[in-house]
């Protein structure tokens, strides 16, 4: 079949060397030596002028980690990393903590600049019509500049790296660090616990609504660095907040590693939206290079009537690992999970959630898109967990995957736990192609070939475009569809 | 406008042969009708027509004012002013009628180099679209042809089609599944595009269509050939006698 021919001669070409974002940046780093001891976490502890139960946590953290193994159960397949060929600490060189923006090295705004990040607070407060959204920007190991600190001072929220925090805030980090993914959780949390570098603080007291939206990005620049980002938002009774991270790194040749832990609390009616846009390099044609994303997110909704909303597309890395969870702690508490997952060329991805229902009448939604082109492999991997004492428990999962071309692969792995007869679990999956008959009709009005996909793909996951902050679902759009350039001829 | 000399053309999968050497010449201004039984190649056809990759040309060729139209992919072809409705048209889940009609035409427009459509230019194009044929506009907020029923789906191809003021229009069976009322709709709205410089092609099985459509050529087609022309009054001749009398003469 000629059609079919040419889909795979199409397949084959697959140019995912199209990533955007896949600049370098020289700028004078300041490093920790390579590999992974006690010695190198000293050396971050000391780095980040940290007290010192700050490095004994991390000191717990790695000997626990010396004693486990890496997991093996996740659908990817990759070599084996050596820990002791990786940096665990890269800084701009005189740049141990954020600055204001004057202060700030005009190259790295340049970078910054360069990814469509706004920044400059002044530009962003004349615009009348620009949404304004409070940014904290992570370089490699260190968060270089957090915009609209005074103005969220406030409305008494608390938004910095984590790294100030831990020194000016301690009471807050020691009661709420580790609290949701304790450092014994998993290897790469554990491992994360242990070198942690930056990442973002974000607390919102007690009936305040965050008056704009927060959101990180994340930038890997050095090479054979692994980032270790680490963010805690706590969002006391009644308040708001949403936040969104995006994240992106240069075109490589080797692995990084990215393995990020993100915790949230929320207490008695308080809700965070926690949105991720994560475009790490996804390697090139043949599969080579990427990163490696194994990320743990955890959402406690520790209060009643608590809420905790997960909305990510992710289209990047080599390899993703990662399932934004919800403990639904607090009795009318809800968890919601809406995922689009784009792979393209030789990218794994296993991504899904976790709803552990522990309160009474607690809901949780799930509505994951999962798109596969090339020869990626894309699966679905989620658990419902209704607990005993769980009285009134409602899920309702959606799962759908697309392929495009017939060298990829989807797979869903739905674990289902019931210990409640009063709960209500609904499950629905479905598995399509865009099929001929499709493309061709688009086509047909005109549409070229790559838009048409873009269009159907889009089409396909508007259910969860929708959940995304307005700003940034036009982003998200676009991202899709660049995604997928070279899966089509 | 339209000139296919000595077509062949197979199905790729297959090499099974639909098309086995059809002569048709369509002029500016004209409507033609092909006719013929089932199976004969009609739809085929209209797919060739408009570059659908399922479909291998063997010999022959497709002129377009003058120009092969073989090497253009459906898209292309599409900007070049060639339109088909399609019998069964084809769900787009998730894309509103409206975005999808905003898609298309400013892809046309660019592709053809001229400036995208304002949103207000737009709204009021298709609004007047869509009232001459009777289309509510909540239809255009549903995700395209996604639980249409078999009329809104025609009028909705209709609409495309007057929004997208294509010159060379195919319609295939665009008849199938409307009642009288609904066929009334579809065909004011085709016999309303109906202009010196745009010629439309009507696929059908029946002479019902043409009583409302009413052509200046009638082609019969059978076997991917074409085996008789005439004017209006072969379609009638055909609804008298079948198509058994016409084919047993040519063979």
């Amino acid at each position: 079949m000629a059609a079919v021919q040419e889909t795979i001669d199409q397949v084959r070409q697959i140019d995912v060397d199209q990533y955007k974002y896949g600049f370098e940046t020289i700028i004078e780093v300041d490093k920790a030596p390579k590999g992974l001891s006690e010695d190198i976490i000293r050396f971050i502890s000391a780095k980040k002028q940290e007290p010192e139960w700050m490095l004994e946590w991390r000191l717990d953290a790695y000997q626990r980690w010396l004693t486990m193994e890496e997991p093996t159960w996740a659908r990817v397949d990759y070599p084996k990393i050596d820990f002791n060929e990786l940096y665990y600490y890269a800084a701009p060189k005189n740049m141990t903590g954020p600055s204001s923006l004057e202060e700030v090295d005009p190259e790295l705004l340049r970078v910054y600049e360069k990814l469509g990040i706004p920044l400059q607070e002044q530009e962003m407060l004349a615009g009348v019509q620009k949404p304004r959204v409070a940014v904290d920007a992570v370089f490699d190991s260190v968060s270089v500049v957090t915009t609209f600190k005074k103005e969220l001072q406030k409305a008494g929220v608390i938004f910095m790296s984590i790294s100030e925090a831990i020194r000016e805030h301690p009471e807050l980090i020691k009661q709420y660090l580790g609290s949701v993914v304790p450092t014994t959780d998993n290897y790469y949390a554990t491992l994360n616990a242990a070198v942690f570098t930056d990442g973002s603080f974000v607390f919102v007291p007690k009936g305040v609504r965050c008056p704009m939206e927060l959101s990180t990005y994340f930038r890997i620049n050095e090479k054979n660095t692994g980032q270790f980002e680490r963010t805690l938002i706590i969002a006391e009774e009644g308040a708001y907040v949403s936040y969104l991270e995006g994240c992106t790194a240069p075109q490589r040749d080797e692995n990084q590693l990215h393995a990020a832990v993100v915790e949230l609390v929320a207490l008695d009616d308080a809700e965070i939206k926690y949105s991720t846009v994560q475009n790490w390099y996804p390697g090139d044609a043949q599969g080579k290079g990427g990163i490696y994303n194994f990320v743990t997110k955890r959402g406690d909704c520790r209060g009643h009537r608590s809420k905790i909303s997960w909305t990510q597309v992710e289209t990047g890395s080599a390899i993703t690992w990662k399932y934004p969870s919800c403990i639904l702690r607090g009795d009318d508490s809800r968890g919601e999970f809406y995922s689009i997952a784009v792979s393209n060329g030789y990218q794994q991805i296993d991504s899904g959630t976790k709803m552990i229902h522990l309160g009474k009448n607690t809901s949780s939604r799930i509505i994951s898109k999962g798109i596969s082109a090339g020869r990626s492999n894309n699966t679905y991997r989620g658990q419902v967990s209704i607990h005993r004492r769980a009285e009134n428990a409602r899920n309702f999962t959606n799962c759908d995957s697309l392929l495009i071309g017939d060298k990829c692969g989807a797979h869903t792995v739905p674990y289902i736990e019931v210990k409640n007869a009063s709960a209500q679990v609904e499950h629905e999956a479905t598995t399509s192609k865009i099929s001929d008959d499709q493309k061709f009709y688009v086509m047909q009005r005109g549409i070229p070939e790559e838009e048409a996909i873009a269009l159907i793909v889009n089409g396909f996951v508007k259910d969860v475009i929708q959940e995304l902050p307005m700003e940034f679902a036009v982003e998200a759009q676009k991202l899709i569809g660049i995604s997928l350039e070279g899966s089509v001829g | 406008m339209l000139e296919i000399k000595n077509l062949h053309a197979r199905i790729a999968e297959d090499g099974t042969e639909i098309i086995r050497g059809l002569n048709l010449t369509v002029k500016a201004g004209e409507v033609a009708a092909i006719m013929g039984p089932n199976g004969s190649g009609k739809s085929t056809l209209s797919y060739i027509l408009s570059g659908r990759e399922d479909y291998e040309v063997t010999e022959g060729d497709i002129l377009y004012n003058g120009e092969s139209i073989l090497d253009l992919d459906p898209a292309e072809r599409a900007s070049k002013g060639i339109f088909l409705a399609f019998q069964y048209p084809v769900e787009i889940p998730g894309v509103a009628t409206m975005q999808f009609l905003k898609v298309a035409m400013n892809e046309q427009r660019k592709a053809r180099g001229e400036e995208e459509l304002t949103t207000p230019d737009f709204i009021r194009r298709v609004k007047e679209a869509a009232a001459e044929l009777k289309i509510d506009p909540a239809m255009l907020r549903r995700p395209l042809n996604v639980g249409f029923s078999g009329g809104e789906k025609k009028r909705a191809e209709i609409l495309q089609m007057a929004l997208l003021e294509p010159k060379l229009c195919i319609l295939d069976e665009t008849d199938s599944g409307l009642d009288i009322d609904a066929l009334k709709i579809v065909a004011d709205g085709v016999n309303a595009l109906k202009s010196p410089d745009r010629a439309v092609i009507v696929i059908t099985h029946y002479q019902r269509l043409l009583e409302y459509i009413v052509p200046d050529t009638v082609h019969v087609l059978y076997k991917g050939q074409v085996i008789r022309s005439g004017d209006k009054d072969l379609a009638l001749e055909l609804e008298a006698n079948g198509y058994a009398d016409i084919i047993g003469k040519a063979a």
